[in-house]
């Protein structure tokens, strides 16, 4: 006897949602099991990840403290708060990396991700989220320890507050959309990594991940602001550390929404062309 | 719309295959030009697949088997020629189509390693819309089906290579999928396992209706699964019919097993003795004498017993690969 196999259901709009949050969940909740296993490589994860800010901080602060207790207006006390927010925004960057593309492609994994009637970028975006969910529920304790050791100049009122809470998930987007649309690369050539280089130095320089960009020269400055790389970093930390007002918090936002959107369209299109160059190679 | 499940017409894959000498020189050669050569890994193949039939699909290792199931499932873009599954053109990818077939790679792992299959298949259920009143007993019947209830709780890297085929036969199934093509399913595994599967996969067709398209080094697979074979070696196809009528076609010669009464005897007037079992003799012969081998050996021995049959399918099949590429 045989069994009528279903037709796939047709959603409306509405259907459509609730079937993408149900991905979405699912899948930020398999990358949290999955995070769970490696309770103890978490940990040394997260004591590895402070390493470079602290860095940084000792030398900013000593270098604070030797000029009477600022760099160009920055106190010791911003210091220790914009490198500890660092510290939290620097994890929400981490996403699924262009270099990562290589891998998935050489290795064969991208055969499974195609086989499934959904957009791999969907998976990458839900499953990074949910990594990024136990790395804040570790960045706490950090956080903490680090603001009794350098005594931070913190203050934010309830709007920076709300704007830092989606500032950062901003910032991971906005990371996420363009490693994913320079992973394309790896559809046209297997030696990508000279390029991804290239761009993560671009990124350490005009992002304010290795020194707040006041301090960058001016020009440096100017060119920073039209590219993305700030807006992923600077921008949601200063969210917070910074004194914005609430008119450039939401104009910060904006920008950010503008660079996810820009970011989409150019995965978009080279996924369009790469996917045509697959040759599905590792099985 | 085809009623076709699997309409395939002049499919063509070129790869563009970089190559140089070996060496320092030629290497740095390549970085000024780099040379590249065709590779037509499918070259105008031609079949059509109907509902609930299941296909072996067979070749040696880089014929264009998995090159063709992988544009049979979408993830490779053809280079010409027409592919249609269930009226999808499989490189558009579409979700309608994606969520109707799927591809299971005997030596591939689908499933998240560190974490039970359970939770591989809860995703599936979020990936494929699959409603929860569908899947839960899907789930279960499916787990009941391949007997691995007590295994789909342990992490994935756990679980023996046979073990976790199974639970990837399972992670594949889930949506109920109407097509199905199977890479090597049984690879590796021990011929139990191989059975089971074997199994496994004719209650699958019966019970769902469903399409196969299966490759497999394993004969066995292919004798106790498909009536229909096609053949295809150098991207091309040679054959495309039952898989009694292989025989026919390729293989020269019959084999005729012998029991005579006076036990061992020098037979080899008749043909090539090919082996002995006691007092069973095996001869082979070409195909145009086996009658008259057949008539003398009647009546010039006293034979207690005799059967003419085909030589075996492993024999045809390697008869077939040996081919040359037709120029």
């Amino acid at each position: 006897m045989t069994t009528v196999v279903p037709e796939v259901a047709h959603e409306g709009e509405a259907g459509r949602f609730r079937s993408m949050v149900d991905l979405y969940v699912t899948t930020a909740r398999t990358a949290v099991s999955q995070q769970f296993q490696y309770r103890t490589a978490n940990y040394f994860y997260m004591l590895g990840m402070i390493a470079e800010p602290v860095i940084y901080l000792v030398v900013w602060t000593t270098i604070a403290d030797q000029q009477g207790g600022s760099v160009n207006g920055l106190s010791a006390g911003y210091f220790a708060a914009y490198y500890i927010v660092w510290t939290l925004v620097r994890n929400m960057n981490i996403v699924f990396g262009a270099p990562f593309w290589e891998h998935r492609i050489r290795e064969g994994e991208l055969n499974r991700d195609l086989l499934r009637p959904v957009l791999p970028l969907h998976y990458d975006i839900a499953y990074f989220a949910g990594w990024k969910v136990v790395v804040i529920v570790l960045w706490i304790p950090l956080a903490i320890a680090l603001s009794f050791l350098f005594d931070p100049s913190l203050s934010p009122n309830v709007q920076q507050v709300v704007a830092f809470g989606i500032a950062i998930w901003g910032a991971y987007l906005i990371r996420t959309m363009f490693q994913e649309a320079l992973g394309m690369l790896c559809f046209w050539t297997t030696r990508g990594a000279a390029i991804f280089d290239l761009w993560m130095t671009l990124e350490l320089l005009l992002s304010g991940r290795l020194v707040p960009l006041p301090l960058m020269p001016d020009w440096v400055q100017e060119i920073s602001r039209f590219l993305p790389f700030q807006w992923a970093f600077y921008f949601p930390i200063e969210t917070l550390v910074g004194d914005y007002s609430n008119v450039e918090l939401v104009r910060g936002l904006l920008v950010q929404l503008l660079w996810i959107l820009i970011g989409l369209a150019i995965f978009r299109v080279a996924w369009r062309y790469a996917i045509r160059r697959y040759s599905a190679v590792g099985g | 719309m085809s009623e076709h499940a699997v309409h395939v017409d002049g499919l063509v894959k070129v790869f563009d295959v970089p190559e140089r000498e070996a060496g320092l020189a030629a290497a740095a050669k390549g970085l000024v030009r780099r040379k590249t050569r065709e590779v037509r890994a499918v070259d105008e193949i031609s079949f059509t697949v109907d509902p609930g039939e299941v296909v072996g699909f067979l070749g040696p290792n880089g014929a264009g088997k998995t090159t063709t199931l992988k544009m049979l499932s979408g993830l490779l873009y053809p280079s010409g020629g027409v592919a249609r599954v269930l009226g999808f053109e499989p490189s558009k990818r579409q979700r309608g189509f994606l969520s109707r077939i799927t591809l299971v790679m005997g030596n591939r792992n689908q499933l998240q390693w560190d974490l039970p299959a359970l939770d591989s298949y809860e995703l599936n259920r979020a990936i494929y819309r699959i409603p929860r009143e569908r899947f839960a007993p899907t789930r279960d019947e499916l787990i009941e089906l391949l007997d691995i209830g007590d295994l789909v709780r342990k992490p994935v890297r756990q679980l023996s290579l046979g073990e976790r085929m199974k639970a990837e036969i399972v992670g594949a199934l889930l949506h109920q999928p109407q097509v199905l093509f199977l890479d090597e399913p049984t690879i590796g595994l021990d011929v139990t396992m191989q059975k089971r599967i074997r199994t496994f996969v004719a209650d699958y067709n019966e019970r769902y209706g469903a399409t196969v398209l299966l490759t497999s080094h394993y004969m066995a697979d292919v004798e106790a699964l498909c009536k229909r074979v096609v053949v295809i070696h150098h991207g091309r196809i040679l054959y495309d019919g039952p898989l009694a009528g292989l025989a026919d076609q390729f293989a020269a010669y019959k084999t005729i097993g012998v029991a005579l009464e006076n036990g061992h005897t020098d037979l080899s007037r008749y043909g090539e003795v090919i082996h002995t079992d006691g007092d069973w003799i095996t001869l082979r012969v070409p195909k145009a004498e086996t009658s008259s081998v057949t008539a003398r050996l009647l009546t010039e021995e006293h034979v207690l017993d005799l059967n003419v049959e085909d030589p075996p399918i492993e024999d045809v099949i390697e008869l077939v690969f040996a081919q040359e590429r037709p120029e």
